[in-house]
């Protein structure tokens, strides 16, 4: 019973919080854009004269998108036409699944681990859940039976190509450092210190590699400095001939890969849920002095400081979306091949020969 | 010959080619934005500073931008002293009307000092361009364009006939 019903309670507890902040992304979305070009953003939605920030948008747009006609076009095929939204989104969602949100939390005398799969392949999962994600993309191109809607699925398939092995080469770096894939193993390696204060985390050991990643990660979204797929202002997108909820679950797989990459970045490069100098036991100050916690508040913390590391990065990707301009299409090819590519190799030829020389 | 200037573009250092010296002046640029109108917004919630504005939007329905003191809009009819229309039907304004969105039927007026007056007084906003003829044509001074109401949406093009009543007693404009 137990080792059903304490993955349901995790897995669903993940599935809300991510469905959630994805929700909240079109807020975010339009809010922060608003502010940071000195307007003030959607907030006409109101309950009762409140409109909360404009924090009823979403609510507002989910409404509007399911009300909407959900047209399939007669031309396309309307199994696979169906499927690619659904697809898009499943595969956005399941990546979570691998992603350690905290250590370990013990509530009632068991031990529940903060990771709703506990794979010791997380790592290698998580990049085959992101690649199987442009299928969904391609199938939709492919099944609108639309020439704008094709070129942005085969856009989309080049790009994530040419994208998820800089990705890859990166991250092999840190899997050289650490000798593990699974995520849980390299949060926990990345809580040690250096000169005694300094936290070990990825982007101490491999600043090149987190602005790889990054810049790699970001074309993984999909969203404006690599928007090729969607392209608004030349192609419309692989979603053109997508209408209501459907166009929207496309939107939210978007939401989902910025949540994810922000994740991965955070758990990969900033010590995942790691807060700086807290021990199982409570703080430990490299200045002396220190600060004891019960187990229960250091696992809340470890969760609360995942929590605002993901935000804080969410809200990096909100303002690189909003600031710079996007790529042309051999731009976006070329700056995958010629530089993102051989960047990474030489970050994981670095890295293998300072590992190969310091620890062997 | 010509004289043709050529203009060289300055060479882009690998640095500058490499764009992240670009990316971070972008995001720093927007970033200050960001923190500066946050804050602003947040102090306003509290009550202060609200003599800085964090944004530069009108939420227009509700407040309007000051329109320049020139800036022609929406006609009235002014009126005489008993409150009865300045207006003689001289026609005037109607013939000027280079959108022809003018309507009056004149009719006789009681005073013998005062030929006519105008029975009906139609103004249709829907083909009105807002030129101001009008108002420059009359001799009487009964048709201004000085109400400061700039929005005519209306649900239907009936709607957007004014009548005489109307334009005499013109509505309030939004305060700015």
């Amino acid at each position: 019973m137990e080792h059903i019903v304490i993955p349901a309670f995790l897995s669903l507890f993940v599935l809300v919080n991510v469905i959630n902040l994805a929700a909240l992304h079109t807020w975010l979305e339009r809010k922060q854009s608003a502010v940071m070009q000195d307007r003030i953003g959607a907030n006409r939605a109101k309950i009762f004269g409140l409109s909360l920030f404009g924090l009823f948008h979403p609510i507002a747009d989910t409404i509007k998108m399911f009300l909407k006609e959900d047209f399939i076009p007669p031309s396309g095929n309307r199994l696979l036409h169906t499927l690619a939204p659904c697809l898009s989104m499943f595969f956005g969602l399941v990546a979570f699944a691998a992603i350690p949100f905290g250590n370990t939390i013990e509530i009632g005398g068991h031990v529940i681990n903060l990771q709703v799969a506990n794979l010791n392949v997380a790592l290698l999962y998580i990049f085959a859940i992101m690649s199987m994600g442009v299928y969904g993309v391609v199938l939709a191109g492919f099944s609108s039976n639309n020439n704008y809607s094709l070129i942005g699925g085969l856009r989309a398939s080049s790009q994530m190509i040419s994208y998820e092995i800089a990705l890859g080469l990166t991250v092999m770096g840190l899997v050289l450092i650490y000798g593990t894939i699974d995520l849980q193993k390299m949060v926990h390696a990345q809580g040690n210190y250096w000169f005694g204060w300094l936290p070990a985390w990825g982007v101490f050991l491999q600043p090149l590699g987190l602005f790889l990643f990054l810049a790699a990660g970001l074309a993984e979204t999909k969203r404006t400095p690599y928007d090729v797929p969607e392209g608004e202002s030349e192609i419309v997108g692989y979603f053109v001939e997508y209408s209501g909820m459907k166009f929207g679950m496309f939107f939210f797989a978007d939401y989902l890969e910025t949540i994810l990459i922000a994740s991965l970045t955070t758990t990969l490069f900033f010590g995942g849920w790691q807060v700086p100098w807290l021990q199982a036991d409570g703080f430990h100050f490299p200045w002396g002095g220190g600060m004891l916690l019960s187990s229960f508040t250091v696992s809340l913390l470890q969760v609360a400081s995942f929590s605002v590391k993901v935000l804080f990065f969410c809200w990096l990707f909100m303002t690189v979306r909003w600031t710079l301009p996007r790529f042309r299409y051999d731009q976006l090819i070329n700056f995958g091949w010629k530089i993102l590519f051989p960047l990474s190799i030489l970050n994981l030829f670095v890295t293998a020969i300072v590992v190969l020389v310091f620890k062997l | 010959m010509i004289k043709t200037k050529i203009i060289h573009q300055p060479k882009q250092t690998l640095f500058e080619r490499f764009y992240i010296s670009g990316i971070i002046q972008g995001v720093w640029i927007t970033t200050g934005h960001f923190v500066r109108n946050l804050t602003l917004h947040m102090l306003h919630r509290i009550g202060l500073f609200r003599n800085i504005p964090a944004a530069v939007t009108a939420q227009y329905p509700e407040e309007q931008k000051p329109l320049a003191l020139r800036t022609r809009t929406r006609h009235r009819l002014t009126k005489r002293e008993d409150g009865s229309p300045r207006c003689v039907a001289c026609m005037m304004c109607e013939t000027v009307c280079p959108a022809r969105c003018i309507y009056i039927v004149a009719e006789e007026h009681p005073d013998p000092n005062i030929e006519k007056r105008p029975a009906k007084f139609d103004i249709d906003l829907g083909k009105c361009v807002y030129c101001g003829f009008c108002v420059e044509a009359c001799p009487e001074d009964a048709i201004r364009m000085d109400t400061k109401i700039i929005d005519t949406a209306a649900y239907s093009r009936r709607e957007m006939m004014l009548d005489i009543n109307e334009l005499l007693n013109p509505k309030q404009p939004i305060k700015a």
